[in-house]
């Protein structure tokens, strides 16, 4: 009977027709016929493995077609081959290693850095009321400044070397980092402080098994947020302020008109930002497993 | 020497003696008496807002927002069960269940050995590993249930803690728990709204209104009780009249008649 009905037929229960005979969920019943409609789904479907590679695969299969027919010309977007091609070449014999390297060093350093900062503000601000009144007003200040505007002071700070680089990526890592991890801890359910004051849990064991698991969900939101934070505070700074990197790279080309490398650059930076942030969300999914009970 | 006597042969599990508690002007407790010998089952019956979830709090030593006076006395071992079962989303169930638990009770069981058993004596034996959102309600409240045994409680305090349960679901907890006081007879307080509840369950039912005790009502059948047994209709009746429930009278307590 599922030969008659169109669409995707998810569950395995005949649904019921009032009609027998009668091939449900067609739009047009007859008149006077009830149609018992199951109940829709709203939450999607089951996820298939490797399936958000499916899109940028789409992309890659569009770009190849425009490339083959000439639809898209050269030299406003190479091809995806000649793109592989310039890259291979600067990897054998270009710069590319050592861009790739540079550019990776520095995301990682100012992502660490970011990562370690925000985690310990947040936990001192929302775990002692001292903590809160000298941290929590400051970071909302620094917050409403925009990172990417303190660049001209910060390169008369620390000069135009690494240094600056590495403060302004952990600063726009920092930033989210704590303000959901914060506001995680802070917002600790009352019930469960209640449950815990029940069961007599030393302070010590309140903070590791309630407020620190009950706070994770808050602190993979902004560490995903800190991930995509420091890979565009990369790309904004490479390309004004350097003079080695992927962003450098790319700078270069833009005055030799290669339009292939520059391309090759932002590929390079979209499958950075990809795989981390399939990485993060991998390990939300490990670490908050109770949560995906249901959903999975 | 007095305290240590009193130990031995405790004569009381609860003793409260002129207990006050406010809320800004609000006065909720106004000066309670109220002694549970050890091992009673009472339950507690009011109108809502007239101080029962207060006065747990106050007994369990939760009142941290209140201001008031009076005498308590509690026992060292009190466990709370709540409405809801408050067990934590991240915690497997018998991870829950020993939360806080430290130490070897008297048979030498260290605290994973009693929340096993704990769990077996609710019936979710089995479940250990779940995680709390796979249970259903029932089963939620009574891994609450077993949580509380694990602390051998001498008194057990239970604010609607299955208010929240379909009525079947309900007679079911009621059996379970009344079984687990037979076996553990700790002192139990029950907070209840409902009439048939407290006195299929309780030896001894009270009634708050405006701040005190209105009735203390002793139970006097033999356990286990029918749902059906006519002599209940008396004590429901008395109960229900202290409550402000005419015969005749719509009123939602009488219509949470299982
Ligand atoms: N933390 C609080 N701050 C202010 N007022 C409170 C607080 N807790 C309780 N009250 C007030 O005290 C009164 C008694 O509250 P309580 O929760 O003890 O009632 P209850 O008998 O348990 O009611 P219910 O049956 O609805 O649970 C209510 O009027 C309530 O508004
Ligand atoms: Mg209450």
């Amino acid at each position: 009977m599922t030969d008659t009905v169109t669409g995707a037929v998810s569950g395995t229960l005949a649904p019921p027709a009032a009609v027998p005979g009668t091939p449900v969920r067609r739009s047009s019943a007859p008149p006077g016929t009830v149609v018992r409609h199951r109940t829709r789904r709203l939450a999607p479907g089951r996820r298939l493995p490797y399936s958000r590679l499916a899109g940028p695969l789409l992309l890659l299969l569009v770009w190849s077609l425009g490339s083959v027919t000439g639809v898209v010309d050269p030299r406003v977007l190479p091809a995806p081959w000649t793109v592989v091609h310039t890259g291979a070449h600067l990897w054998v014999s270009g710069t590319l290693r050592t861009d790739i390297a540079t550019s990776l060093w520095r995301a990682a350093q100012g992502f660490a850095i970011g990562l370690t900062v925000g985690v310990v503000l947040a936990l001192v601000a929302g775990l002692s009321r001292t903590g809160e009144a000298l941290i929590d007003g400051t970071v909302q200040i620094n917050r409403s400044v925009p990172t990417l505007g303190l660049i001209p002071l910060f390169i008369l700070w620390l000069g135009i070397g690494e240094t600056f680089k590495v403060a302004i990526i952990a600063i726009v890592v920092y930033i989210p980092i704590y303000l959901n991890l914060y506001s995680a801890l802070a917002g600790i359910d009352t019930r469960y402080v209640q449950l815990s004051e029940v069961l007599r849990l030393s302070r010590w064991q309140f903070i590791r098994q309630v407020v620190i698991p009950g706070s994770l969900p808050g602190f993979f939101v902004g560490l995903r947020l800190g991930v995509t934070g420091s890979w565009l505070s990369l790309v904004v700074l490479e390309q004004i302020n350097a003079t080695n990197g992927l962003g450098y790279m790319m700078f270069q080309a833009q005055n030799y008109g290669q339009t292939d490398v520059i391309v090759l650059g932002l590929l390079i930076y979209g499958i950075f930002g990809f795989v981390s942030d399939s990485v993060v969300r991998l390990l939300e999914r490990r670490v908050l497993a109770w949560r995906h009970s249901l959903s999975s | 020497m007095a305290a240590l006597l009193e130990q031995l042969a405790p004569s009381s599990s609860v003793r409260i003696g002129g207990l006050t508690r406010s809320f800004g002007e609000r006065v909720v407790l106004d000066g309670v008496d109220l002694e549970i010998p050890p091992g009673q089952f009472v339950a507690l019956l009011g109108h809502s807002g007239s101080g029962k979830s207060t006065l747990l709090r106050a007994i369990a030593d939760l009142d941290h927002g209140a201001s008031g006076s009076g005498e308590l006395l509690a026992p060292e071992r009190v466990s709370v069960v709540f409405q809801d079962s408050r067990l934590l989303p991240w915690r497997r169930v018998l991870d829950n269940v020993v939360l806080g638990a430290r130490g070897k009770d008297d048979e030498g069981r260290n605290p994973v050995e009693r929340g096993l058993a704990a769990l077996a004596e609710v019936g979710l034996a089995g479940r250990e590993r779940a995680w709390p959102s796979q249970l259903s309600g029932g089963e939620q409240q009574r891994a609450a249930l077993a949580r509380s045994l694990v602390w051998e409680p001498e008194l057990l305090l239970a604010d609607e803690p299955f208010g929240a349960l379909d009525a079947l679901t309900r007679i079911r907890m009621h059996t379970l728990l009344r079984e687990l006081w037979e076996r553990h007879r700790p002192s139990v307080l029950l907070v209840t709204h409902d009439v048939d509840e407290a006195v299929v369950l309780a030896d001894r039912v009270l009634v708050l209104d405006g701040g005190r005790f209105s009735l203390d009502l002793t139970i006097g059948l033999d356990h286990p009780r029918s749902y059906r047994d006519p002599r209940l209709a008396e004590y429901r009746e008395q109960l229900l009249s202290a409550l402000g429930v005419d015969q005749d009278d719509n009123h939602p307590a009488k219509e949470a008649t299982a």
